[in-house]
């Protein structure tokens, strides 16, 4: 049994939780996530950590609601608790003095991105992070991901805020200006991944993606999770789930991903109309 | 199931015959989750155990890994004593309800048994069943006398089977024992592999709640090299550790369309069904893909599980397709019998080459080819070879892949000193599984590879023996 000790609403549909697990917080580091279980019958779902805080012995997620588990979730509050929390899975993100780099933030990928672009920002980087999401409201952490970065540029995809259009155009338009860039950190939606790939592939500036796919055990057991990179099937759970964004098959990730659609319909629908129960 | 009665006629003894196992009937169990083998009665229970004509020198104990005394536990029956059998089952078996029932005991046991030369053996593994189903069933779970706590600790890393056998011995010599399990809920391949229709959860549950009542801790959702090392376990005060992580990782063919949507690995595959009970969404949260036409690669325990989970999920059209004949496949005959009567095909002989797929990414079929027996290699296993322009396609909208498991190499990454072997597999000096890391012994699949939940038991006593001997000099 994990305690929540903080619920806070960022957006419409994404929601920040700190959740009490010592020994995970003491362990963590960027670019790791966590596998929760909300309760007996429920889904394990991964989940990035975007920060720990040691001393308090709290771990911090950001989610979007997409569908029953994430809304389970969502409708807890401080004070309740997840059944099972395993952690931390994944490799922690490769951190070094690249020189200047780029970190592209997309919808709730912006949670993801934001601790990355911390570290790499004490890991003495000058570090240019651009956030997006479809309109203003929808914006998470610009101010936190501001105080980490040299330079923060924001888009909308409705022009509401900041830029007019999508964050790989922004990252285009700082290529197009010959600014030297020596890494490119990019997560979002994989459309979004896949266009900043496609943005920094002529210019061979490394990009570094975070997959998604669909995980159950997280530990390399189930092979769910599969991906091909240059070709090669790695497992996104122990491989990863970071990797070089210009070798990724993002089509088949894409359409992995939508495996489950019909049933994860039909288990949302259900849980919206409270037939459930839970 | 008949004994041959001309050959029994000259015997004094009593003609009982070999005592069917009452089963649920094909047609009515293909469509349910519940134990296929229902269990004997008492009184079946009793006519077998008089079948046992006691021998001085039993074949059968030789036959068992882990030498249960199975003379003894059969008289006990014979003479309605049954939770004294039970008892005496688990002075050397800690798991006989489960071992009752997922023993290949035709190679072991059984196949040992004096009567087994002329006519039929004794049916042990269900006398085991039986024995452990009573004791439990009536509640009369025995909890022994435990030595003193003696505060030293052992670290146990996995809950499989070889890992609840180490805890159960070393608690009992006055250890304290933790065991770290990965996943949320301990046993292992017992909860995650092997299905409810041939080892119902509750079963394994109950060998868990035992374990921790005897005062066994055990951390789930703990991976070992993620959220502490072994080297940290030494930190926090453990004088010991046994491994005991398994062979988890699966084995994929590296064809064409692998990763299509629709396969997947039989880990995945009876994970999702068993762990995360999908078979019974959206009560419970976890999908799985329902298919109708479900081709499951292999010719293994694996693959019969994963091919009856398949028909049980309500496919129209499983079959199993395999590259040998039914001669050689490892599976136990009692389950490709099952299979068989629920009405799985078999496409022996045969290979996949290739998946293809529609314009979603969703697996279509498979391109094969037909193989043939050549000359028995160096093992004297007859290897396939590929008859030329023997392809074609058969058409499946799910795929399980069960062809092997291997080691996971988590643990041995994050342990200096602790070496594998040229598969990844733990190496161990001895018998004991003593390893090159002082202070840490291995056992079970991650020592073997994939083998049988009897000898992972097996290889857990006897580092429990080692470890007490190591940490009593300490
Ligand atoms: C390493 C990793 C880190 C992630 N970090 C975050 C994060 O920080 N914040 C966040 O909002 N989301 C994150 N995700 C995605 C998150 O796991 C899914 O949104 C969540 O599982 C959806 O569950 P659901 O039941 O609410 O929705 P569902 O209705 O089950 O699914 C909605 C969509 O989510 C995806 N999905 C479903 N099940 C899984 C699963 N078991 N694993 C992965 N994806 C799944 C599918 O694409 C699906 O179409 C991460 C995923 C991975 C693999
Ligand atoms: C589908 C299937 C059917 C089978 N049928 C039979 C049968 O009928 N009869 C038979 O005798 N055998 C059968 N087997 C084989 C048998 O189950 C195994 O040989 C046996 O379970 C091995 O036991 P183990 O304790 O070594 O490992 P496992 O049972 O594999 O348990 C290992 C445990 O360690 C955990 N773990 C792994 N890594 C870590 C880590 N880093 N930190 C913490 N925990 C970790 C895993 O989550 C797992 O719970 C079958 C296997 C499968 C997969
Ligand atoms: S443990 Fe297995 S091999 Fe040993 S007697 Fe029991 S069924 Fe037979
Ligand atoms: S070998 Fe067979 S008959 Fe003899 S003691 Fe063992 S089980 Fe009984
Ligand atoms: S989620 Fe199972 S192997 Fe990655």
């Amino acid at each position: 049994m994990n305690k929540i000790t903080l619920r806070r609403q960022l957006s419409e549909n994404v929601v920040r939780m700190d959740i009490l697990a010592p020994e995970i917080a003491r362990r963590r580091r960027a670019g790791q996530f966590l596998v929760l279980k909300v309760h007996e019958q429920g889904e394990r779902i991964p989940l990035t950590m975007v920060d720990s805080d040691p001393a308090a012995g709290t771990v911090t997620i950001i989610y979007q609601v997409v569908g029953k588990t994430t809304a389970l979730l969502a409708g807890l509050d401080a004070g309740d608790t997840i059944l099972d929390l395993q952690g931390p899975l994944g490799n922690p993100t490769e951190i070094e003095n690249f020189g200047h780099v780029v970190c592209v933030g997309g919808g709730v990928g912006v949670g993801v991105i934001y601790p990355i672009a911390r570290a790499l920002k004490e890991a003495g980087n000058h570090v240019t992070s651009i956030i997006g999401s479809r309109t203003k409201d929808l914006l998470i952490l610009e101010e936190e991901t501001g105080k980490v970065s040299d330079r923060l540029i924001v888009a909308t995809d409705d022009g509401s805020y900041g830029f007019h259009g999508f964050v790989s155009q922004v990252l285009q338009g700082l290529i197009d200006r010959k600014d030297p860039i020596d890494r490119v950190f990019a997560i979002g939606p994989v459309p979004m991944m896949r266009v900043v790939c496609d943005v920094t592939r002529p210019c061979a500036i490394p990009t570094i993606v975070s997959l998604n796919p669909i995980m159950v055990d997280a530990t390399g057991m189930c092979g769910a999770c599969r991906v091909s990179v240059g070709g090669q099937t790695r497992f996104a759970c122990v491989d990863g789930p970071e990797f070089d964004g210009h070798q990724v098959d993002f089509k088949l990730l894409a359409s992995r991903l939508r495996m489950y659609c019909p049933q994860e319909e039909q288990a949302y629908t259900a849980h919206r109309c409270g037939q459930h129960g839970n | 199931m008949e004994t041959d009665v001309t050959t029994d006629r000259k015997e004094k003894k009593e003609k009982i015959p070999r005592q069917p196992m009452p089963e649920q009937p094909p047609v009515e169990r293909v469509r349910n989750f519940a134990e296929v083998p229902l269990g004997y009665t008492e009184a079946a229970a009793i006519l077998e155990a008089r079948r046992c004509i006691q021998c001085k020198k039993p074949g059968c104990i030789a036959g068992c890994p882990v030498e249960v005394q199975i003379p003894a536990f059969i008289r006990l029956i014979a003479e309605g004593k049954f939770v004294e059998a039970a008892r005496k089952l688990k002075e050397d078996n800690s798991l006989p309800a489960v071992c009752g029932r997922v023993c290949p005991q035709e190679d072991q046991c059984e196949k040992s048994c004096i009567l087994g030369k002329k006519g039929e053996p004794v049916a042990i593994g269900r006398l085991e069943r039986f024995a452990a189903d009573d004791e439990r069933q009536k509640g009369e779970i025995f909890i022994p006398a435990t030595a003193a706590s003696n505060g030293k600790r052992v670290a146990v890393v996995g809950s499989g089977p070889s890992g609840l056998t180490i805890a159960g011995d070393l608690i009992k010599l006055g250890y304290g024992v933790t065991v770290f399990e990965a996943l949320h809920k301990a046993g292992g391949v017992l909860v995650y592999g092997i299905p409810e229709f041939r080892l119902p959860k509750a079963i394994v549950e109950a060998e868990v709640a035992y374990l921790e009542k005897l005062g066994v801790r055990i951390e789930r959702n703990a991976v070992i090299g993620r959220l502490k090392t072994v080297d940290d376990l030494f930190a926090e005060g453990y004088g010991a550790v046994y491994l005991a992580v398994g062979a988890g990782a699966p084995v994929f063919m590296n064809i064409p369309g692998e990763n299509l949507s629709g396969i997947y690995s039989a880990n995945e595959y009876l994970t999702r069904s068993n762990l995360m009970k999908a078979y019974r969404f959206p009560e419970y949260d976890t999908p799985i893909v329902r298919g109708k036409k479900v081709a499951v690669i292999g010719g293994g325990n694996v693959a019969m599980d994963s091919v009856r989970t398949a028909l049980r999920l309500g496919a129209e059209e499983a079959t199993i397709v395999y590259r040998r004949t039914e001669l050689e496949m490892p599976a136990r005959k009692e389950e490709v019998h099952h299979a068989q009567e629920e009405g799985v095909r078999f496409e022996l002989l045969t290979a996949p080459l290739e998946y293809l797929g529609d314009e979603q990414g969703w697996v279509t079929g498979m391109r094969c080819q037909r193989m043939e027996l050549g000359e028995p290699d160096a093992s004297g296993r007859r290897s396939p070879v590929p008859i030329p322009g023997s392809e074609f396609v058969l058409a499946a909208d799910t795929v399980v892949v069960a062809v092997g498991t291997t080691a996971n190499p988590i643990v041995p990454a994050t342990t200096p000193g602790l070496e594998t072997n040229r598969r990844g597999y733990i190496a161990v000096k001895g018998e004991d599984g003593e390893t090159t890391r002082p202070g840490v012994w291995a056992g079970g699949d991650i020592v073997t590879g994939s083998a049988t939940v009897i000898l992972a038991m097996g290889a857990g006593k006897q580092a429990a023996r080692a470890i007490h001997a190591f940490l009593s000099k300490a």
